[in-house]
């Protein structure tokens, strides 16, 4: 028998919520299934349980329970003759046919006793947003559940947790910051002409390409792709990157895109655009909050020009991009005017030097000269 | 497309990008990505969303002329499908 416990999903993390159950007592689980949905502060948290067996045991819904607590028994299939006859319950839900929630509309429900399963969702793929929510509880024709449940995303909440692990990082991590100005001309022409044959649904944004050449640099200075762990670096064997996404109304939640070293761009675009979508309207998975080997944050096309990062432990390093803007710049000895963006990083002095970082610049910048590079598959 | 069926959809669209949004309290020639705080992913979004709504292909060159609630009436007004 092991323990399906309340998972940390991130260093700012102390308890969490189960909300919703997507398995039965009984039900058969493989690794990697969602089992359960979890309600912390960023948001609800689709759950995966990596056991092999029969679960059961279930906690009930609604009270909140510390990091490592037992959620559910889980009988292991190589301890024990497997599921006895009958009709296991192969609930769990997720893909295409699950239910989005966004975090507000979430809180609203529970508020008002709404039972979510019953309702249309009208946002972006069908999640349930909370104009739905207001016209459900206004209508009043659809069931109401048995028992209010309260609790829910709270920003406040998040805004504490945030503010625990940002003064973890400052207090513990001995930060050095390096900045290097990048001519974004040849990315910027490169998407232009990219875009021009597409259809808007294929197009790709800029900060694809600030992320694929951080995802490849980090491949070549593995160095500062990792963690520290009692103050020693455990170099991390992929790359997933954890993208800062701020969510509205307050907050932000870092993800991430595995082996985004590995993908092509408009692979990468799609990957980020279902990222940054569940991210707002519910539906991240846990180990895509405990995955991220590094961090990068993009400030976009209405951000500031220049971003110094703080890193979020055990990770050892974070890369900003600004906003790409028009500066003049030196070409052969002559001056021009350049697309420019401001690449700032920083990193764990425990765990490496500005020299290494400074490698690290490097590749960031000559990869971002060469977007056809960019654009190819890697094989691992 | 009219003017009313163009704020339709653009309203539609936005309900799905920034649920708390309220298109009502923006200005005809506000900036929406100011006026919304959309990001350069929403405004991709808000994009695809009016194309496949309107049926027109709306090039990269062409976004700043959908910045604003007024712009976009007058640029799909005269290439969206008839109402």
């Amino acid at each position: 028998m092991a323990d399906f416990t309340m998972p940390t999903l991130g260093a700012d993390m102390e308890s969490g919520q189960v909300v919703q159950w997507l398995v039965q007592p009984g039900s058969r689980v493989k690794p990697g299934d969602v089992v359960a949905v979890v309600e912390t502060h960023k948001g609800a948290i689709d759950v995966e349980c990596f056991l092999d067996g029969v679960i059961d045991d279930l906690v009930p819904l609604g009270t909140s329970w510390p990091v490592g607590a037992v959620l559910a028994h889980v009988r292991l299939a190589d301890e024990a003759p497997v599921a006895p006859a009958g009709p296991t319950t192969p609930v769990t839900r997720s893909g295409p046919g699950r239910t989005r929630v966004s975090p507000a509309a979430r809180q609203r429900a529970l508020a008002g006793g709404l039972d979510l399963d019953t309702l249309k969702g009208h946002g972006a793929d069908g999640a349930v947003v909370l104009a739905d929510v207001e016209r459900a509880l206004a209508t009043a024709k659809v069931p109401i559940a048995h028992t209010a449940r309260t609790g829910g995303f709270d920003p406040a909440q998040m805004r504490q947790a945030i503010a625990a692990a940002m003064a973890r990082s400052k207090r513990e991590i001995p930060h050095y910051y390096l900045e290097e100005s990048i001519d974004f001309g040849p990315a910027t022409d490169w998407i232009e002409a990219f875009n021009r044959e597409r259809p808007p649904t294929e197009r790709l944004l800029p900060a694809v390409l600030m992320l694929k050449a951080v995802a490849l640099a980090l491949k070549a200075v593995p160095q500062l792709n990792g963690f520290c762990v009692g103050g020693q670096f455990d170099q991390a064997p992929d790359v997933h990157v954890g993208w800062a996404i701020a969510l509205r109304g307050g907050g932000l939640v870092a993800p991430a895109i595995r082996h985004a070293d590995r993908l092509d761009l408009p692979n990468l675009m799609t990957a980020l655009r279902d990222l940054v979508q569940r991210a707002r309207a519910g539906g991240l998975r846990s180990s895509e909050l405990t995955d991220p080997t590094v961090t990068v944050t993009s400030l976009g096309d209405r951000g500031a020009e220049r971003v110094q990062g703080v890193i979020y432990p055990p990770q050892v390093a974070i890369v900003g991009f600004g906003r790409v803007v028009q500066r003049p710049w030196v070409v052969d000895g002559s001056l021009t005017v350049r697309p420019v963006v401001h690449c700032s990083l920083a990193a764990d002095h425990r765990t490496s030097d500005g020299h290494l970082g400074s490698v690290l610049m490097a590749a960031i910048a000559q990869n971002l000269q060469s977007p056809e590079t960019l654009n190819l598959w890697c094989t691992p | 497309m009219t003017p009313a069926d163009i704020r339709q959809l653009a309203s539609d669209v936005l309900a799905g990008i920034a649920p708390e949004a309220d298109l009502g309290t923006v200005a005809d020639h506000e900036d929406l990505r100011e006026a919304l705080d959309l990001d350069s992913m929403d405004f991709l979004n808000l994009v695809i969303g009016l194309s496949q709504g309107s049926g027109v292909n709306i090039p990269e060159s062409d976004y700043p002329k959908l910045f604003t609630l007024a712009g976009m009436q007058a640029y799909l007004g005269g290439k969206g499908k008839p109402a």
